[in-house]
């Protein structure tokens, strides 16, 4: 099956002609995450509740004093941080990983990427329901506004996407890659506000990551809608929004340009 | 004799494989291999301008030693594989039966599986449901559907790989010595069931040792001898060739 002439077309039609294999392959990383434990599903809210309740004990400890209601707080930035984590931490060897599959039959390759991503977004959906489950136990108030978040985790996805499928490229050239990654995510969590307020920081650290770091662009929306319950600014939404978009130029441009040459490495 | 539509045409392939030859033996090899980037990569040329052509409702047994390029050629035409030079063009839907059952996933229960593999293969879940029944009858599995592949003898992966495979009736076959595995009954089967596509109309691309079975199921064949196209043509002079070559 040779690659259509045109492009967009082409590619609009093959996704749609494969677009049950993305729901096959995120219903398959779902169900097996929780095959032959007991409480299965229940493990994808709770499992974030304990991880929240640890990080509250010992965070709480260190920093509750300048801020109120330090559960959602940290709550709001865990949940996004996860997310970015583990679905682009999963995305590196979609392409790797499937290299048996590859090399046996034709499958438009940016699909595994794609279905790490949102399986990890499904699991995103489920842990969205343990902040409520906070939010209701600290009786948080909350506003109307809570009801745009969907737009800021819409943004992060795209975000994700992109971030993905340049890592899983990467990774099939450059198998080190896996290895700088952790310790890049590892940094790139402590340099995110989540544990502590950005005011905590000196003020070029905050500068720089108030302006260059894309998870605080999404958690800093995310607080605004669900723990300060207001309109994020301007600024920071359109930054969320930009980074997003260029962060997919990139992944879809390094993955295009070397997936015709992932088969002789993998 | 009337003009029959071109389905496969391999037109001066070249195909180049990585060998990543990873014996280096100290630092200043692996800085050497580094700047030459031959580190990762190492080319090896499996198949070297091979042409030829495969018109529509013929079948094509491809011939050679293990190793020649039978395979690597295969996946070219099934788009697995991007030709390095040369092209390949085909004309309609392709099945590969490259290796039976790749897209399994060993600790998913058989039915899961069919549906996995058969969005693998670019069918629709629904078009799956619909034929779902069909594929458990072929491979005579109604008893282990439950259960998890990984549970499954390698004879039994082979049957349901194939039943989900061959459920559509596809314009071109693409079959690389699947059929080792299984048992003389179910390879009859399979057999028939090839024979069936090919009276239908389906044009087959066969990778086999066994020579008997290529006289049987076709009417052209190819002989590749180190990735470079020896012979082809009518597939009795090209088998008694390739035979009386490897006697030699």
């Amino acid at each position: 099956m040779n690659q259509p002439r045109n492009h967009l077309t082409g590619f609009v039609r093959e996704f749609w002609k494969y677009r049950d294999l993305l729901k096959q392959l995120v219903s398959r990383d779902i169900k097996l995450k929780y095959r032959r434990s007991w409480l299965g599903y229940v493990w994808s809210v709770l499992n974030p509740l304990l991880i929240m309740v640890v990080m509250t004990i010992v965070f709480s400890t260190m920093f509750s004093r300048n801020i109120a209601n330090f559960p959602v707080y940290l709550f709001c930035g865990q949940l996004l941080f996860n997310f970015m984590n583990t679905s682009t931490h999963q995305a590196i060897f979609s392409i790797t990983g499937n290299g048996a599959l590859l090399k046996k039959t034709y499958v438009p390759k940016y699909i595994f990427t794609l279905s790490k991503i949102t399986s990890g977004m499904v699991d995103l959906v489920f842990s969205l329901g343990a902040l409520v489950i906070v939010i209701a136990v600290t009786r948080a108030p909350v506003t109307w506004y809570a009801l745009l978040a969907p737009f800021v985790i819409m943004q992060l996805y795209v975000f994700c996407v992109g971030l993905g499928l340049f890592l899983a490229q990467a990774n099939v050239f450059f198998r080190d890659i896996q290895y700088i990654y952790n310790a890049v995510t590892t940094a790139w969590m402590y340099l995110t506000p989540i544990f502590y307020p950005i005011e905590a920081l000196p003020e070029q650290i905050s500068w720089i990551i108030r302006h260059f770091n894309p998870m605080y662009f999404y958690v800093g929306q995310f607080r605004d809608l669900i723990y300060y319950g207001r309109m994020p600014g301007a600024g920071i939404a359109a930054a969320g929004w930009i980074t997003a978009a260029l962060m997919l130029i990139i992944g879809i441009w390094s993955f295009s340009r070397s997936k015709d040459r992932f088969i002789l490495y993998i | 004799m009337e003009e029959k539509r071109v389905m496969i045409d391999a037109d001066h392939v070249t195909i180049r494989f990585n060998l990543a030859n990873q014996k280096v033996d100290n630092l200043k090899e692996y800085f050497i291999k580094l700047l030459k980037k031959e580190l990762m990569f190492q080319e090896f040329l499996a198949v070297k301008d091979v042409s030829f052509r495969v018109h529509a409702g013929e079948a094509w047994g491809l011939i050679g030693r293990n190793g020649s390029g039978k395979s690597t050629m295969l996946k070219a035409i099934s788009g697995i594989l991007k030709p390095y030079r040369g092209t390949v063009t085909v004309n309609g839907s392709v099945a590969p039966l490259i290796e039976l059952g790749a897209g399994f996933d060993p600790e998913m229960t058989a039915r899961e599986n069919i549906f996995l593999n058969g969005c693998v293969l670019g069918h629709s879940e629904k078009f799956m449901r619909e034929h779902f029944d069909e594929i458990v009858e072929f491979a005579e599995l109604q008893d282990f559907l439950d259960s998890p592949i990984k549970n499954y003898s390698s004879g039994m992966r082979a049957r349901l790989g194939f039943a989900v495979a061959t459920m559509v009736q596809p314009e071109i076959l693409i079959v690389d010595e699947i059929l080792a595995v299984g048992d003389y009954k179910f390879r009859q089967k399979c057999e028939k069931r090839m024979t069936q596509m090919l009276s239908g109309g389906t044009t087959l691309l066969y990778v086999s040792h066994s020579i008997d079975e290529v006289r049987r199921l076709c009417d052209h064949a190819l002989w590749i001898d180190k990735g470079v196209a020896r012979m082809q043509g009518e597939v009795n002079q090209v088998c008694d060739a390739y035979m009386a070559d490897v006697k030699k």
